[in-house]
């Protein structure tokens, strides 16, 4: 109950700045029409509609990330945390209030990014819930840096850190962009040794129905999720006692 | 009954003694100012009071429950209004106030109530719909001290509730003050002379982490030989440095 509440309030800070909606929904809508505009002037397999969207969701998690760490860095440098530290509420109670509620958003941003794509001509196929379903371990991937990030950065090292490095890094190393066959050689070992381009190829081999090739790109996904999200968990403890 | 009870408190940060073997009681119903210059340990010793920082010796109880071991209890019968303003600016009025009652496992119609007094009691309820974060720094204030009071708390610590506040909003939340006088137990810590002189049941002044004087502000006045409370802190906290 008391988890709930903090929650709740985590979601309704979220979802009223108007910053948030604009890069969190719109960012992704615009560059999805973007990229299917000019897909259909000068054609490229890359921004096929099918191999476009999946990646265009994942992209749009990162800014999960920027909106969690934001909101705890700014509560870390107001009272409020320190109010709140005072009250019965738990660290587990903290650590879920502020992560559960950036899952459903992340799975509102993917279901809107795929009504997006099939008026822009996706067949509809039931690998698209699956796909939508498929979010969930990789926005708890963004959700374990934005905890990480929100715990020891203030708010203006998060716009930095979060908001350029991490989302260029899901930008470039990713494969949405361009084929990481056409760079190779160290800059595709690098990217496939980092989980942006494991949670692109998951979400694209998913809505292919390519089920069997899913597995290890999940793996990759979860091993980093779980990593950081220990890490995250260990970094919010320490600023905890610090406060 | 001692609401509170320090018995050589003590915090260190590495080489610093910020608040050093305090022993010190307060009564239930007092309120009680702690006065001291910069680095006296005021802030140090309500944060230690209210669980949020770990005492390096010593220990205190609050309503009989020990600050070490038993930090869930402490938390349950206290609140704390921190220095600065402390609300969720992109929650409205009421929600800040129904964000503490959730925490706090409140049932529909308690919650209610207690929002309609505390509105009423800090004089919300022209705002109560408003953003938090876009009011006037003195609304932010009593909205901080209305979270503070809804929980019901039967220890109240304010940080410096006036700080950067004008005089017309100051003397406002002196009679709201005034009014949970006996009530609730109040440690308020300010740098205001006329503040703890008006409010307080008691003062404590303390100098370097250690408490200097602790008595009623007349007789404060009495020990240093002076009518001017001001004067007699200067003179207190420096007759000790001397």
């Amino acid at each position: 109950m008391r988890m709930l509440t903090f929650a709740k309030r985590t979601a309704k800070e979220i979802l009223r700045d108007p910053l948030n909606l604009a890069f969190g929904l719109g960012f992704p809508l615009v560059l999805l029409v973007l990229l299917t505009a000019i897909q259909a002037s000068i054609p490229i397999p890359l921004f096929e509609i099918q191999h476009l969207t999946p990646g265009v969701t994942v992209f749009g998690l990162a800014f999960m990330s920027l909106f969690s760490a934001t909101l705890i860095a700014k509560d870390r440098g107001t009272s409020l945390l320190q109010r709140l530290y005072t009250t019965p509420l738990t660290p587990a109670d903290f650590i879920f209030g502020y992560t559960l509620p950036i899952i459903p958003i992340a799975l509102a941003q993917g279901v809107i990014c795929y009504v997006a794509a099939i008026v822009l001509k996706l067949p509809v196929t039931v690998n698209i819930v699956y796909a939508i379903l498929g979010l969930i371990p990789i926005s708890l991937l963004y959700v374990a840096f934005g905890l990480l990030c929100g715990s020891v950065l203030t708010d203006k090292q998060v716009g930095g850190i979060c908001g350029a490095l991490l989302t260029n890094l899901s930008a470039w190393l990713s494969g949405i962009w361009f084929d990481l066959e056409l760079v190779g050689g160290t800059f595709k070992k690098i990217a496939y040794a980092l989980p942006f381009v494991h949670a692109v190829e998951m979400e694209r081999a998913i809505l292919a129905g390519r089920f069997a090739d899913v597995l290890p790109h999940v793996a990759w996904v979860l091993c980093y999720a779980v990593v950081l999200l220990a890490l995250a968990v260990l970094f919010f403890l320490r600023q905890m006692e610090k406060q | 009954m001692d609401a509170i009870r320090m018995e050589r408190l003590t915090k260190h940060y590495k080489d610093v003694v910020a608040v050093g073997n305090l022993s010190l009681c307060v009564h239930k119903g007092e309120l009680l100012s702690l006065l001291g210059v910069n680095g006296a340990g005021k802030t140090t010793t309500i944060k230690m009071l209210s669980c949020l920082t770990r005492p390096t010796a010593g220990d205190a109880f609050v309503n009989g429950k020990s600050i070490v071991t038993d930090t869930a209890a402490v938390k349950s019968c206290i609140a704390v209004s921190p220095q600065d303003t402390a609300i969720a600016p992109g929650l409205s009025v009421r929600e800040n106030l129904e964000l503490i009652c959730g925490i706090y496992g409140f049932a529909k119609e308690k919650q209610t109530e207690k929002i309609d007094e505390l509105v009423a009691l800090l004089g919300l309820k022209s705002v109560l719909t408003k953003k938090a974060g876009k009011l006037s720094g003195g609304i932010q204030r009593r909205l901080s001290i209305a979270m503070a009071l809804i929980s019901e708390p039967e220890i109240l610590f304010l940080d410096e509730p006036t700080l950067g506040l004008d005089v017309l909003v100051r003397s406002d939340l002196w009679d709201i003050i005034r009014s949970l006088k006996g009530k609730i137990t109040i440690i308020l810590t300010t740098h205001y002379m006329e503040e703890a002189e008006a409010l307080s049941d008691r003062i404590a002044i303390m100098k370097d982490g250690k408490l200097v004087i602790c008595d009623t502000a007349a007789k404060i006045k009495e020990r240093a030989e002076t009518d001017n409370f001001e004067q007699a802190f200067v003179r207190i906290v420096k007759g000790v440095a001397e």
